[in-house]
């Protein structure tokens, strides 16, 4: 069963990707123009998308951030110990 | 007399496991689920107080505090010890379980621990019987890493053991209870030391990845749970609002997500996540608010159910096919669909999605963090849950059970789901994730404090949401850049592995030029200056006494025809007569004479 859902949608998959957009703007859209923001910590929160940006941006730092550190030297071939 | 019927949990397990061995046959597996929930019923059943108070030599040692922030540690910990034999009953190797058992007894101990000594003795028995876990794999590189894991954590116990010998006596008292943190002296820190190193902070957590990942498939489900949160537990008890723990918890947060990008085994990755987690719960320890407590607790709680699944996930795959590299694997949806669906649930509780478990528990501490105006500590730990999400929920799945299939033949065909009794542990730790994402009471009426906390607000599920869905927009945009590689990652280890580095290259430019000054000046100049002083030195001492007296009689000393030159060249050509030799003689005799007496 399980199979035959992730087949069904593998199948369809340009359409499981417009799905996921219109929900990801959605949730801004949510945001902008819904949302009570009298539980916001900062002030920067009452932007709206805040968080959606936070997220993508945080996802986009540590990619990158930790792709630069494995290149410090910290990355190995996996037989670095045997050697 | 209920002190007299109190039954402490831990001896339950421990006696359950020595009599394990010699279990044979058909009620060998009746027996393996039995002990467990004896120990868990002996909790459920547990009053509040102080218990099993035992005199020995000049001290009471007390092996049962039982408070309401005992009990949910000790809840949790049987449970899982639950799950964790229902998951390991194929029972290759039946001293795994004995060794499993005396570590979660080890564990208890420690919990309900009252006094330090009690807590140092259970707290090197988790460490001795843990070891095993990793033994029992039965490859050269788990001995290793065993060994290694052993001397770091007797390195640990000493370090508190310091401590605690430090701190009674200071001050005459034994009891485990807080600490004073707002001015801690030297036992203190060591008992912090002793308690972090368990903890796996950085830079005392390299142990954690290094045993995780070659621990024996059932033996990690265990290890995963107990180490960590006992040190948790201790913090909670011993350490709460010291604010060090703040800095250190957001560091560990962030440094277990930048080395699961890296991370090209499965078991590692998660391994390094535990750090990650673990960091949520030390700077809520470090907030030291009761909201902040409660969700140090209650994440840990969250924490060793959802952690659990995603190792019993992870690890069905490495029991069934034998792999754990992303670049082993991949694909293998259609051939164990169920494992990805269990470590799905598990992927998703630990990012804290909502109805999920981490959702309930997490953002206690981050909320505790907005609370306290620690706003630098509260958008850490929010952008190191993008990076848990982003391993965790989505590039473990993803890697295993999508992508690019790295599958050899035989991988795929040993590949399917796990037998009956795995799968079942898997269901109820599934289960109580969901279960406790989404009636939060089961979980909020066992904490210490009494719970003011809504995590369901509009505000805080949006928020959660944005976070969440946009990382996981990021991960497609990037997954050319997650894509694992063959390689591994140095840890702690470079800086002893670049540091011998550093040093031979030191040692060897050191001594190739102390070796040139040495044959510059030892071997060229000073015999060479030595050679002239030996040929010139008498006669310039001669010079230096007759000179006076040439100078007195008036005849010319100075220039071609003078006296001096003559005088030189005679000394040079040894054309001395013998009396003016023993002119010489006498007179330096007759000086040194002068000076002795």
């Amino acid at each position: 069963m399980i199979v035959h859902l992730i087949e069904f949608l593998r199948h369809r998959l340009k359409r499981v990707i417009q799905i996921c957009c219109i929900i990801l703007a959605l949730v801004v859209g949510f945001d902008a123009l819904l949302l009570d923001k009298g539980k916001a910590h900062t002030a920067a929160e009452n932007m709206w998308g805040f968080w959606a940006l936070f997220g993508f941006v945080s996802c986009v730092v540590i990619i990158f951030v930790s792709k630069w550190f494995g290149k410090l030297g910290i990355t190995r071939r996996e037989d670095y110990y045997d050697r | 007399m209920t002190a007299d019927l109190w039954l402490h949990p831990g001896l339950i397990l421990l006696a359950g496991a020595l009599v394990l061995p010699l279990v044979k046959g058909r009620l060998f597996r009746l027996y393996l689920l039995l002990v467990p929930m004896l120990a868990f019923g002996a909790v459920l059943v547990m009053p509040q107080g102080v218990f099993g108070v035992v005199p020995f030599l000049e001290w009471d040692l007390t092996f049962g505090r039982v408070d309401r922030l005992s009990l949910v540690f000790a809840y949790i910990m049987t449970l899982m010890c639950i799950i964790g034999t229902l998951y390991g009953l194929h029972g290759d190797n039946p001293f795994e379980m004995v060794a499993a058992w005396i570590y979660v007894a080890g564990s208890l101990g420690v919990i309900f621990a009252g006094d330090f000594l009690v807590l140092f003795l259970f707290w090197e028995i988790m460490a001795f019987s843990s070891v095993f876990l990793v033994w029992f794999r039965d490859r050269p590189e788990s001995v290793w890493a065993g060994f290694r894991y052993l001397l770091v954590h007797a390195a640990g116990g000493m370090v508190l053991l310091a401590g605690i010998v430090l701190l009674y006596h200071a001050t005459g008292d034994l009891g485990f209870h807080q600490l004073d943190v707002s001015r801690p002296t030297l036992p203190v820190y060591l008992i912090l030391a002793g308690f972090i190193l368990n903890a796996a902070v950085p830079p005392l957590h390299a142990w954690l990845p290094d045993a995780y990942g070659e621990a024996t498939v059932s033996g990690a489900v265990f290890m995963c749970a107990f180490t960590t949160k006992t040190a948790v537990y201790a913090l909670a008890r011993g350490f709460a609002g010291m604010e060090i723990l703040i800095p250190l918890g957001v560091v560990m947060a962030l440094y277990g997500v930048v080395y699961a990008v890296l991370e090209n085994d499965a078991r590692r990755l998660l391994a390094y996540h535990i750090i990650s987690q673990v960091g949520y719960m030390v700077a809520g320890v470090g907030i030291g608010t009761e909201l902040a407590i409660n969700g140090a607790c209650a994440h840990a709680f969250a924490h060793i159910l959802y952690k659990g699944l995603l190792f019993m996930g992870v690890g069905s795959v490495l029991y069934m096919t034998g792999k754990s590299r992303f670049t082993d694997l991949g694909g293998l949806y259609s051939r164990m669909p169920r494992a990805l669906i269990f470590t799905l649930i598990g992927g998703l509780s630990i990012s804290a999605f909502p109805l999920f478990s981490g959702f309930v528990s997490k953002s206690m501490i981050v909320a505790a963090g907005f609370d306290d105006h620690l706003y630098w500590a509260a958008f850490l730990l929010s952008l190191a849950s993008a990076g848990t999400f982003l391993h965790t929920g989505l590039k473990v799945p993803y890697f295993i059970w999508f992508g690019k299939n790295n599958c050899t033949k035989d991988t795929w065909e040993k590949a399917e789901d796990p037998p009956l009794h795995m799968q079942l542990a898997m269901g109820i730790a599934a289960f109580l994730c969901i279960f406790i994402g989404v009636y939060t009471p089961y979980l909020y009426d066992m904490l210490p404090y009494a719970v003011a906390y809504a995590p369901y607000t509009a505000y805080h599920v949006t928020e959660s949401l944005q976070i969440l869905l946009f990382t996981a927009l990021g991960f497609f945009i990037f997954l050319k850049k997650l894509t694992p590689g063959p390689v591994i990652s140095l840890d702690l280890d470079w800086f002893y592995r670049m540091g011998g580095r550093v040093f031979l290259l030191g040692a060897q430019k050191g001594m190739d030029y102390l070796s040139a000054r040495a044959n510059k000046y030892l071997g060229e100049a000073l015999p060479r200056r030595l050679n002239t002083f030996s040929q010139s030195a008498p006669a310039r001492l001669s010079l230096l006494l007759i000179r006076p007296l040439w100078y007195l009689t008036g005849v010319p000393v100075k220039g071609q025809d003078g006296v001096e030159k003559r005088f030189t060249d005679n000394f040079n050509q040894s054309l001395f007569t013998i009396g003016s030799s023993a002119v010489f003689i006498i007179l330096v005799l007759m000086v040194l004479l002068f000076f002795i007496t």
